[in-house]
């Protein structure tokens, strides 16, 4: 319920602030969106396994977007850069879809 | 992460999953579950500032490849435009020189029907001249006076000519009748007055040569007097018939 709270408070926050996002930041920020995405259907399905720890997510969390961002980052440096974008969120909507799939076992049995 | 495959549940199970997740979901404000609030914040403030990005998104955050590539579009866009313009250009320039081409034939042509206007008796006529007036007390003056009037005007140049309201042009024809002159068969009676258009002084000089118009005049009793104006208005008109015979023969040069 509280994080749920605070993802709806985020984006009050960044519909009210109209934040720009910086050059530097700019390839990264979606990879790292949908790395932080892929954690919180890790944790939700986690806490339907029974097996959900706070520090797991926390850290599984900041560890998910900041290794996507790196990935991303290498990619550019080595000139694969959009190869290796597509290659990741390939991985992590894989990652996302068998969570849900998981979740969705848990919560309807189908 | 893998995902084993998972044996049937029972709704029992189910109950249990739904159960746990409004557990967790409990407002409880420890420290963990204030941070998972601030990681989530976190990144809904993320997703909405990328999809804003995206929705404003310009060329900065375009790749190299991609840029040359929307380069080379705009590049043959642009001869493509370019190719278009001239081919307007020269078609508007082909447009206007025909309406100039066009506009020079119609003055040309329109030059032609005002001489040709005035040739044939068809327009009306201003311009320097003479008005030739003929009293004629005795009823001495015949139609062979009036064509040696008309014939010395024409030697001296007059352009246009009408005696009394008949316009007189190239198969204008005289004739006596008990009261006058006929003039192409209008009834014309003295006083004659002969306006003439023309080079005014050569004209009034055309009229007292001895022998002349003056001189026959005054022989039969009758008077002639010459009036030089810097305007004559010639505007008799007559209406031209369609040759029944004769058929114009087309010339290259018109």
């Amino acid at each position: 319920m509280i994080p749920a709270i605070g993802l709806a408070l985020g984006i009050v926050v960044g519909l009210l602030l109209e934040p720009a996002v910086p050059i530097w930041l700019q390839p990264y920020l979606p990879i790292a969106v949908i790395a932080a995405l892929d954690a919180v259907f890790g944790a939700v399905r986690a806490i339907l396994d029974g097996i959900f720890s706070d520090k797991v997510f926390v850290v599984s969390f900041l560890s998910n977007v900041v290794v996507a961002a790196f990935i991303v980052f290498l990619g550019d440096k080595l000139g694969v850069g959009s190869q290796l974008s597509t290659g990741v969120v390939v991985v992590l909507g894989v990652r996302i879809f068998s969570n849900v799939a998981s979740i969705r076992r848990h919560l309807f049995d189908a | 992460m893998t995902t084993p495959d998972r044996e049937p549940r029972s709704p029992e199970n189910a109950r249990h999953a739904w159960s746990r997740l409004r557990r967790a979901g409990a407002p409880s404000f420890s420290r963990s579950n204030l941070l998972a609030m601030l990681l989530a914040a976190s990144l809904g403030f993320a997703i909405i500032t990328q999809v804003r990005q995206t929705s404003v998104q310009g060329l900065e955050n375009l790749r190299e490849d991609e840029l040359v590539r929307i380069f080379a579009d705009v590049d043959q866009d642009g001869e493509r435009l370019g190719d278009e313009v001239r081919d307007l250009q020269t078609s508007l320039e082909l447009l206007e020189s025909r309406t100039t081409g066009e506009a020079e034939a119609q003055r040309a042509a329109q030059e032609r029907l005002d001489a040709l206007g005035i040739l044939a008796g068809t327009a009306p006529a201003a311009g320097p001249g003479i008005i030739l007036r003929i009293s004629d007390p005795q009823r001495a003056v015949e139609a062979t006076l009036l064509l040696d009037a008309v014939q010395e005007l024409r030697d001296a140049g007059a352009e246009a000519m009408q005696i009394g309201d008949v316009r007189i042009v190239a198969n204008t024809w005289f004739a006596d009748t008990p009261d006058g002159v006929s003039v192409s068969g209008t009834e014309v009676r003295p006083p004659y007055v002969i306006t003439a258009i023309g080079d005014a002084n050569t004209l009034a000089g055309a009229m007292q040569i001895p022998g002349g118009v003056t001189a026959t005049s005054r022989r039969v009793g009758a008077e002639a007097t010459v009036d030089i104006r810097t305007r004559v208005v010639v505007d008799a008109l007559l209406s031209v018939a369609t040759p029944q015979y004769a058929r114009p023969v087309p010339t290259t040069n018109p």
